[in-house]
């Protein structure tokens, strides 16, 4: 365990040094945050009563979304991992005394941790200061905000789990992106982060929040602002336990598999 | 004369290679072309689902907006492919490639068009035209002479706008020796958001797009003039006023190459 620690902290310490780029991801953005706000209230003036959300929930599911992207972002995959499968140097990783799936595993929360940890604070701060219906409300309630923090972990966690569906089966197909390139838009789509998943007719989002991409972003998002509440919270979050459970269970028996027929490329 | 028919022979003949190069990988070909492809249609996606929801944002229906964001995704898609060059200069230069290209007696600018000409944006092409023929079949919009020629300046202007949007991405290299994320904004990010007309993002932003970068120029304005939402014949040149943004784009990339110190090795 000790090494997976200290790895993920040797990880940790070199994404924090990142921070023109994190810079100019804030502006970035602050920019889609804006546009896709305002695009809400566009639609929100069409038709107030056929919003499914408040606007102020609609805000702040949008900040947090953009201030978080770090953490659900579908793209952000280690490049590193599909080089070493491509380029062979996954020899030197299978002789290591250590189980490639834990250390992978060690390495994406690193990189999206720190990642999130340049990003997230200034862009929450600003967004806190607009104007209602623009800006990131206070959470719910003490509650709400409690359990925002375990559902977020908790969504991380399947995140990461479904990024490392795409490193193992990357074992078998080699070049990973064509995987890359499906999975995300199947993440985006299906995780609310096109448009949030209220917005979905009733019974296609009642389907939709089975998938584990659902699991991610879209459960600790409307905590935060009170849109999901009492069982049905309970019941999204115990979703998203399982899920990490399966997930895990999944990924690491394809993970041996692949480890045992990896053939090792380049030289 | 005899040069520039040449310098197309030369384009495609970079156009033929890099096709051959690409059908070595196959599966990895179908599986990306499959993902660009499904990229852009989760985006229509959202866009469907909105107007389940609403019948019209701003005034404009489903299927205005679904004309406005195949004709805007039609502009991105025909400049990506043909631009795309630029969009992988960042690594030319780190490496020190770009050396090379100083040194041939060609137009650097082609050769950079040239180098990279990635054949999976198939799925995408194959994506705007489905729209594109969608949008325009599915719109009630009264086509004349005068419309299809508006739409066609459109394309051209939109085309235009996104290769220099492109080439100021690349000249930026110049100086710091890396591809910078918050030019995306500018490229992808007005894709996204070019799927609503530019009016619907509020006045503010009708003007930035108007002055600064003139997306509505090539958007918002014709498109008003496809739905006889105005009378004003002088819409349709719109689109074309848009290219004098290549302008200041070219003069960043002549003076960006001026300045060159090569790097890499």
């Amino acid at each position: 365990m000790k090494k997976y620690i200290s790895f993920f902290r040797l990880r940790l310490v070199t994404g924090l040094q990142y921070r023109t780029a994190a810079l100019a991801g804030m502006a970035t953005q602050f920019f889609w945050g804006f546009m896709e706000i305002m695009v809400f209230h566009a639609f929100y003036e069409a038709d107030p009563a056929a919003y499914p959300m408040t606007m102020e929930a609609t805000a702040s599911y949008v900040w947090l979304q953009q201030a978080l992207l770090a953490f659900f972002g579908a793209w952000m995959f280690e490049g590193e991992i599909f080089d070493i499968i491509n380029n062979g140097n996954l020899a030197y990783e299978l002789c290591r005394p250590i189980h490639i799936y834990d250390m992978w595993f060690a390495r994406s929360i690193a990189l999206r941790l720190s990642r999130a940890a340049l990003r997230c604070i200034p862009i929450l701060t600003v967004a806190a200061f607009l104007p209602k219906g623009y800006g990131l409300e206070l959470p719910a309630s003490a509650q709400a905000f409690f359990w925002f923090i375990v559902s977020l972990s908790l969504g991380l966690l399947v995140m990461i789990s479904l990024n490392m569906l795409v490193y193992v089966a990357s074992l078998f197909t080699i070049s990973g992106d064509g995987l890359k390139i499906l999975f995300c838009s199947v993440v985006e789509v299906l995780s609310g982060q096109i448009i949030p998943l209220p917005f979905f007719p009733e019974h296609v989002q009642r389907i939709l929040e089975l998938n584990p991409f659902a699991s991610t972003g879209n459960v600790p998002f409307r905590i935060y602002s009170g849109n999901l509440s009492g069982q049905q919270m309970y019941r999204a979050i115990l979703v998203q336990f399982i899920w990490l459970i399966v997930l895990n269970v999944v990924g690491r028996m394809i993970g041996a598999r692949g480890e045992r027929r990896a053939v090792v490329q380049g030289g | 004369m005899k040069k520039k028919t040449s310098g197309l022979k030369l384009y495609l003949h970079y156009l033929a290679v890099v096709v051959k190069s690409a059908m070595q990988y196959k599966a990895s070909f179908f599986m990306m072309a499959f993902g660009q492809f499904m990229v852009s249609f989760s985006v229509l996606i959202g866009v469907y689902y909105m107007f389940q929801r609403f019948s019209n944002v701003k005034g404009f229906t489903y299927s205005e907006v679904l004309l406005c964001f195949s004709i805007m995704l039609m502009e991105f898609t025909l400049a990506e492919i043909w631009a795309r060059g630029f969009d992988t200069f960042p690594s030319m230069i780190r490496q020190g490639t770009f050396d090379r290209v100083l040194l041939r007696p060609r137009s650097e600018v082609l050769q950079v068009l040239g180098s990279k000409f990635e054949l999976v944006r198939i799925g995408k092409v194959l994506q705007a035209i489905v729209m594109f023929v969608y949008g325009m079949t599915h719109v009630e919009v009264h086509w004349t002479a005068a419309k299809i020629l508006t739409v066609v300046f459109m394309l051209i202007g939109g085309v235009g706008l996104f290769t220099g949007l492109f080439m100021i991405y690349a000249a930026l290299s110049f100086f710091t020796l890396e591809g910078l994320e918050f030019m995306n904004m500018f490229t992808d990010g007005a894709r996204e958001y070019g799927k609503y007309p530019f009016g619907v993002y509020g006045k503010r932003m009708l003007q930035i797009t108007t002055f600064v970068i003139p997306y509505a120029l090539v958007q918002y304005y014709p498109l008003l003039y496809l739905l006889d939402r105005t009378e004003n014949d002088g819409f349709i040149f719109l689109p074309l006023l848009a290219l004098w943004f290549l302008i200041p784009s070219y003069a960043l990339w002549r003076y960006g190459v001026r300045k060159y110190q090569s790097s890499g090795s």
